[in-house]
């Protein structure tokens, strides 16, 4: 009670040190706040500062060339776009249901007390750093594809029409666009996994009861219940995994082969935006400089239009 | 009891199992069996990878590795001790970039900014750069301080790592902050204390070990970059001189550049690096997931 009344008359000290405090610490965490859009922008500008000299110099060209000459100064961006994209697609093809399953099997198939340690280790294959991938990649997965899939594919395929072309593999090495989209696949993994879990999660249990109620199996359930709701926030993760993807380097780096021309078969060797940056660039001068930030400007846009879609599709849902 | 409470939903499909048609509890059958093996494809990837890493790795370990510097082409022996300390300098750097801008910036959405337009926007741009190519920040820092200063330093590759650090600590911050209870502000709002007082010394107080777990990821998340590196504080095979000036060997770079090198010692210490860095970090990112749910 007296403790109380004897703090009372401290009340107008107020107006002086803490005021002040008070200001600083509230525009500081603004400035700060503000500093996330300087970023960006800074990100943004700075390729396409750095990258102006290649888009002068050669036009629409540099997206629609594919010479990479060094000797020459020549410089065409096409078959790094090409190869970025069907890496990043083929990523897709392959990790999207292995992610949609884990989802519906972390949410409806697994015993409870098994949920927690296999959503851990889910979430850990994204922890694992992108160089080691890599390492895994090129060392243990690349020989055991190239023995055990590229050579008994490719003498199945030899003089098919189309897929002859597309799945025929010239030298059998291990490394190409197939396997970087399969190794980026298990890399993309765990954020869509994570995302859809928790969208499913989020779906309200009297939709699914209902559902089992009038007699429908789990796979009904997942397949006209949960993934309709979920739907747009799951096509949000995906997309999420797809900007992951395109920009992803130091595994696709030491598996995509680095070939600067482009193939019409997945399974040789070919390039993509990011790992051709990570390759030449210690090596770069002048023009070639410039046009390797001019790819990283093109994978800049890329990623940004896609991760806007995403998190646009992801944040809608999660709101309700 | 308990055992008959969860289990209700799921098992009335089954108990009437005999209407279920053939095709319907095949296709059922399928998507589990399907659903499950997906599963355990994955976790079986992780421990293969693991187990590659202990396979290869463990044979490099010694005391050299911890002890002495990375060798030259051709040199023999040799072993990680400029890299490791190197990496820990630059990783240490970047989240002391990051932490002050993170952890403001992530007041600033949840407690001034709450419902403005700006804090959206805000809000939606960090969400962008958290999943924005690491590739890109390298180049946006080598395009900022390493060509404008001719040359790769040690700082560069610090603030190349504390600019992939900030949105992880921007977001994780905001979400902390957000599980404080509103009623916890108003208290300290009406024993009279303004605004900053109240979000430092109550907010704050009340969401550290959410916090400090925001700090933990974001070093997890930066201890493996590579490709930032490469163009920013690049690799050598010396001590970093003290004013980070020139190249500052690191771990990430070193594995990159020995691994596929003719030389079995580079191999053999690229393995070695590799089981180091991952363990680290599967362990930093346990620890940090630990704190969560212990504060949750």
């Amino acid at each position: 009670m007296t403790a109380v009344t004897q703090t009372m008359p401290a009340a107008p000290l107020r107006k002086t040190p803490k005021g002040t405090f008070d200001l600083v610490f509230r525009n500081a965490s603004f400035l700060a706040a503000l500093f996330v859009l300087v970023l960006l922008a800074g990100i943004m500008l700075s390729m396409v500062i750095g990258g102006w000299p290649a888009f002068r110099e050669f036009g629409f060209g540099f997206i629609t060339s594919s010479v990479w000459d060094t000797q020459n100064d020549q410089y065409g961006a096409w078959p790094a776009i090409v190869g970025t994209l069907s890496t990043a697609l083929i990523a897709l093809v392959i990790g999207v249901p292995l992610s949609l399953g884990i989802a519906v099997y972390l949410t409806q198939l697994a015993p409870p007390w098994f949920k927690q340690p296999v959503a851990t280790a889910i979430e850990l294959l994204a922890a694992v750093p992108s160089i080691i991938y890599g390492m895994w990649g090129l060392f243990v997965f690349v020989p055991l594809f190239a023995a055990y899939v590229q050579v008994p594919l490719s003498n199945i395929v030899e003089g098919l029409p189309l897929v002859g072309t597309v799945l025929y593999s010239r030298s059998p090495s291990g490394l190409g666009i197939f396997t970087a989209g399969i190794i980026l696949a298990f890399m993309i993994i765990p954020f869509i996994a994570s995302i859809t879990r928790d969208m499913l999660e989020q779906i309200p249990s009297v939709l699914r009861e209902s559902a089992y109620g009038i007699g429908a199996t789990t796979w009904e359930v997942v397949r006209h219940v949960l993934v309709p709701q979920a739907g747009v926030s799951i096509i949000g993760a995906v997309m999420l995994g797809l900007g992951r993807a395109l920009g992803e380097t130091m595994a696709v780096t030491f598996v995509v082969g680095n070939a600067n021309r482009l193939s019409a078969s997945i399974l040789d060797p070919g390039s993509t935006i990011a790992s051709r940056i990570a390759n030449e660039f210690n090596e770069a001068l002048g023009l070639q400089l410039n046009a390797l930030i001019a790819l990283g400007c093109i994978l800049f846009f890329v990623t940004f239009v896609v991760l806007v879609i995403a998190r646009i599709l992801v944040s809608r849902v999660k709101s309700y | 009891m308990s055992m008959t409470t969860p289990s209700t939903v799921r098992q009335l499909p089954q108990a009437e199992w005999g209407r279920v048609r053939p095709s319907r509890r095949t296709a059922d059958k399928a998507m589990k069996l399907i659903a499950t093996g997906f599963t355990f494809l994955a976790i079986f990837v992780l421990f293969w990878i693991l187990g590659m890493l202990i396979v290869k790795g463990v044979g490099g370990l010694s005391l050299a590795t911890f002890t002495q510097v990375t060798p030259g082409p051709g040199s023999e022996g040799g072993g990680l001790a400029n890299a490791i300390v190197g990496s820990i300098v630059l990783t240490f750097l970047g989240i002391a970039v990051a932490t002050p801008i993170g952890v403001l910036a992530g007041t600033y959405l949840a407690e001034y900014g709450k419902g403005s337009q700006l804090a959206n926007l805000i809000r939606f741009i960090n969400d962008i750069l958290l999943s924005a190519p690491s590739i890109l920040i390298g180049l946006f820092v080598y395009v900022i301080l390493v060509e404008p200063f001719r040359g790769y330093s040690g700082w560069a590759g610090g603030v190349a790592l504390g600019i992939i650090a900030i949105p992880v600590i921007v977001r994780t911050t905001e979400d902390m902050l957000r599980l404080v209870p509103g009623p916890l502000r108003e208290a300290g709002a009406a024993l009279g204390a303004p605004p900053s007082v109240v979000i430092t010394s109550v907010t704050w107080r009340a969401a550290k070990s959410g916090m400090v777990t925001g700090i933990l990821l974001a070093l997890a998340r930066i201890a493996g970059e590579t490709a930032p590196l490469i163009f920013t504080a690049l690799n050598n095979n010396f001590w970093f001189s003290p004013t980070l000036s020139g190249g500052v060997s690191n771990l990430p770079v070193t594995i990159y550049q020995f691994a596929s090198a003719p030389y079995e010692n580079w191999q053999q210490l690229a393995w070695a690096g590799s089981l180091i860095i991952t363990v680290s970090i599967l362990l930093l990112s346990l620890i940090a997931r630990r704190i969560v749910r212990g504060s949750k």
